[in-house]
């Protein structure tokens, strides 16, 4: 792992960096509850296509959605990394299938492109999409988890 | 104020009160005469000024003073009681219900402006009729004579302590009554470390000896400890100076107590010599000195023991317990339970007896323990019903007509959760009983029915369920009217109303977007009553059915499951997918074969004990994936039925059966069709519980 020579400041997110197909994406590490193997994951009658299913997670019932289909790309079966991030927003826990978790980095600020060309585009999976990151040449794209959670009213 | 320990317990407290109040108020409209009930309202009010005065809540104190003021006429028959008096003293009612809920609301008592209230209860009390009353609200009355202004000999107050005119009201009329007003200055040992705790016990002290009326510093600046060593209060009793001295100085770490009477120089006040002699009196030194007092020391103690064992005998021993609590209670032995059957399956699979005969005593045991929690969580639907007797006389005024409100089994006993949900559908059905089923006292007389209509509220335990029934001796629903407007609404075709029978018919106004009111009026009617009704009360796992005859009137049945915590369910199998139908629904399993299964107007069915019951195969019902394709000779059949509807499902293998704790699958898949929640069965595996009434 790339170390980081800079001393985190303020303006400094950590993201919890995963892979879908060959793009690396971020999560804020603040929603990231934890990281999970692959379990049994229960089909949900009738659910939209983009939920997977629910986990058992030590007792609860929690649904999983399935990224790559959710960002309308295409799927893949699954591998020994593939994982299930578990994240939190607004109270509502979600599980979300990757098929790697990279690492855990910290990304400056200023090295976030939150331009609106790239994240207000006409494609419809673009609002998913909260910003950029560029780190030692890698590209991080930070993904909005309250528009993938689809609570936000236009689900 | 949120950190206030008290808080609470004066929210709680003066909810019940108030809601004692309502009921009285009731029982009052309906037999003015009964004085007994008036004593018990009068009670009741006073409690409740008492209480808002300790915790510093001056404006609900005024309005119950003056509530209190108007009721003890009424009950020294000095005023007769007449509707008018109760309207506005249910609106005063009202008007404290709101102060309340602001108060826990965080918003403060002040929100609510009751000064034309209490004009008008004044006014009342001076013997004008309401009309009047209301006619100078707003204006000051020019005949209310100023109250003589009485104040207290300066001297004799410690200082910083002032008596505001509330105060001074409270006390003249206390004085009346033949009560005496003290003030108590009591001081807590320097030693004391927990001043609050022992100002707290001098206050209960005080309150079973009389009626604190204010204290300085406030209740809750004693509560948060903001005051040195001392404070005082101000309190009427029938008791004397010792009496409060020696109950005060039993508590342990007080330094000194004193009570001093407090001696108004009101000009008029006849009592003045004997006030006078009660002063002489109160400045005995302090009780450990005094013989008389030790003598007398036994009495108020045994006083106030029998006051406080009468109060615990009627409430029995309880703690109150926060919900959330016991929903982590719950959780936690529905967990205990899924690894027991867990348990129980290891065991099975490599036969262990020795496994599996500790497991039998671990089975009882959690057995009971889930029957304890359940029962800690169950409450009574008392605690629904009791709003609807004013809910009812109110409407019953609005709409023109006698009503007489009926209920029975209040004391049957529900989950607190289906308790929490089921007052909407309640009020609903109500209201529609009201407004559209009994009819106005003429029309009831043209037809040879008593002029009063009869609208009854019923809970009763049947099996493993709880059935409330809002029954009314109205004029029914109309089958044909159902019909037409389900048609004319394009809900149903013309041919398909009219193969309906009646009782089908009338099921119809469960459907969305259903009301037959020709004139949709405030009460209800909104055209999405009834489907609301049906929805919620089977997100609640339970079932709602309607039976009505012309002019004799309707009777809507609730059908509700004792518990939505933990169920037993039958396991079934659909390829490789496991689902649980609730056993509660499941009237029977059949095995049969392919050529049992004949067809009705291309609909499969099978014919079971001379009875034709439809079929759903659930692989396609949820269209599970298709993987090996099995026509078998043997096909499982879970019969199950809602209300007198059955159903088969056909599945391709079952399980067994099981106990099951319901889990929700969160907001993100809230409001699925055919899945009631989701299980965490023995093996960690998520099974799905299908909401059999959805395959209707």
């Amino acid at each position: 792992m790339a170390k980081d020579d800079k001393v985190m400041t303020d303006d400094d997110v950590q993201v919890v960096a995963f892979k879908l197909r060959n793009e690396e994406y971020g999560f804020s590490i603040l929603n990231v509850q934890e990281i999970k193997g692959l379990t049994d994951i229960t089909r949900v009658p009738f659910a939209p296509d983009f939920i997977k299913g629910v986990i058992n997670l030590r007792g609860s019932v929690l649904p999983v959605i399935d990224l790559k289909k959710r960002l309308g790309l295409e799927d893949t079966p699954y591998t020994a990394n593939t994982r299930i991030v578990i994240v939190q927003y607004d109270e509502v826990s979600v599980g979300m299938l990757v098929d790697a978790v990279t690492e855990v980095r910290t990304i400056s600020a200023a090295d976030i492109d939150t331009t609106r060309a790239i994240t207000s585009g006409t494609d419809s999976s673009s609002k998913f999409i909260s910003g950029i990151g560029k780190v030692d040449g890698r590209l991080i794209i930070q993904l909005n988890i309250s528009e993938i959670i689809g609570l936000s009213g236009e689900e | 104020m949120e950190t206030n320990q008290y808080m609470e317990m004066f929210l709680d407290e003066s909810r019940e009160h108030l809601q004692s109040l309502n009921d009285g108020l009731l029982s009052l409209e309906n037999d003015p005469e009964d004085l007994s009930v008036l004593n018990e309202i009068f009670r009741n009010a006073h409690t409740l000024k008492g209480m808002s005065a300790t915790m510093g809540y001056t404006k609900t104190a005024e309005l119950t003073h003056d509530m209190e003021n108007l009721l003890d006429m009424l009950r020294k028959e000095q005023l007769k009681v007449s509707e008018e008096i109760i309207d506005v003293i249910f609106k005063c009612v009202d008007a404290l219900q709101e102060m309340v809920d602001n108060i826990a609301n965080g918003d403060g008592e002040d929100a609510v402006d009751v000064s034309e209230l209490v004009r008008m209860v004044n006014a009342i009390a001076k013997g004008e009729s309401v009309a009047q009353a209301e006619a100078e609200t707003g204006v000051k009355l020019p005949g209310t004579p100023v109250e003589p202004a009485a104040k207290p000999v300066k001297s004799q107050l410690p200082e910083g302590c002032e008596l505001n005119d509330t105060d001074m009201l409270v006390i003249r009329e206390a004085k009346n009554s033949g009560l005496i007003p003290f003030w108590v200055h009591v001081e807590i040992a320097d030693t004391c470390l927990l001043k609050s705790a022992r100002s707290y016990m001098v206050m209960n002290v005080l309150d079973e000896l009389g009626d604190v009326i204010k204290s300085v510093p406030p209740a809750q600046d004693l509560e948060q400890e903001k005051f040195d060593h001392s404070f005082d209060v101000c309190l009427v009793t029938d008791a004397d100076a010792h009496k409060i001295e020696e109950g005060v100085a039993a508590i342990s770490e007080i330094s000194a107590v004193k009570a001093t009477e407090i001696v108004l120089d009101a000009p008029k006040n006849a009592e003045e010599p004997k006030a006078g002699a009660a002063v002489a009196k109160a400045s005995t030194p302090a009780p450990k000195a005094d013989p008389v007092a030790k003598a007398a020391d036994k009495h108020p103690a045994a006083n106030g023991n029998s006051k406080h064992d009468k109060k615990n005998h009627v409430g029995g021993q309880s703690v109150r317990v926060d919900i959330e609590k016991l929903d982590t209670l719950m959780n936690l032995v529905g967990e205990l339970v899924t690894n027991k059957v867990r348990l129980e399956q290891i065991g099975m699979t490599h036969r262990l007896t020795e496994l599996t005969e500790t497991l039998e005593q671990m089975d009882r045991v959690t057995t009971d323990l889930q029957s304890v929690v359940m029962k800690v969580r169950m409450v009574p639907v008392s605690q629904v019903f009791n709003r609807f007797p004013r809910m009812v006389r109110d409407l019953a005024k609005e709409l023109n007509k006698d009503i007489n409100l009926t209920i029975e089994g209040e004391d049957t006993e529900l989950d607190r959760t289906v308790i929490d949900e089921i007052g909407d559908p309640l009020m609903h059905l109500l209201r529609n009983s009201l407004d559209h089923g009994v009819e106005h006292p003429d029309d009831r007389e043209a037809k040879g029915k008593p002029r009063t209509g009869e609208v009854g509220l019923i809970a009763r335990h049947e099996g493993n369920n709880v059935v409330i029934m809002v029954t009314d001796d109205g004029a029914g629903i109309n089958a044909d009217k159902i019909r037409n407007k389900a048609v004319e609404k394009g809900m149903i075709s013309r041919e398909e109303a009219d193969a309906l029978p009646d009782a089908d018919a009338v099921r119809l106004i469960f459907l969305p977007g259903f009301s037959t009111a020709e004139t949709i009026t405030d009460v209800s009617g909104r055209g999405v009553g009834m489907d609301v009704v049906r929805s919620k009360i089977e997100s609640l796992g339970g079932h709602v059915d309607v039976e009505t005859k012309i002019d004799e009137g309707s009777v809507f049945k609730i059908k509700l499951p004792l518990t939505l915590a933990i169920i037993q369910a039958m396991l079934v199998k659909v390829q490789d997918e496991m689902y649980a139908i609730p056993l509660g629904s499941i009237d029977s399993t059949i095995n049969i074969t392919p050529n049992d299964i004949k067809t009705v107007q291309n609909k499969e069915v099978i014919v079971l004990r001379g009875q034709i019951i439809p079929i759903a195969r659930l692989n396609e019902v949820l269209s599970v994936p298709q993987g090996k394709s099995n026509e078998e000779d043997d096909i499982f059949v879970v019969v199950v039925h809602v209300g007198d509807h059955k159903i088969g499902i056909v599945v391709d293998n079952l399980i067994g059966q099981q106990e099951i704790v319901i889990k929700t699958l969160g907001k993100l898949l809230s409001g699925l069709k055919m899945l009631a929640g989701a299980t965490v069965l023995g093996d960690g595996h998520v099974a799905m519980i299908l909401d059999v009434s959805a395959l209707m």
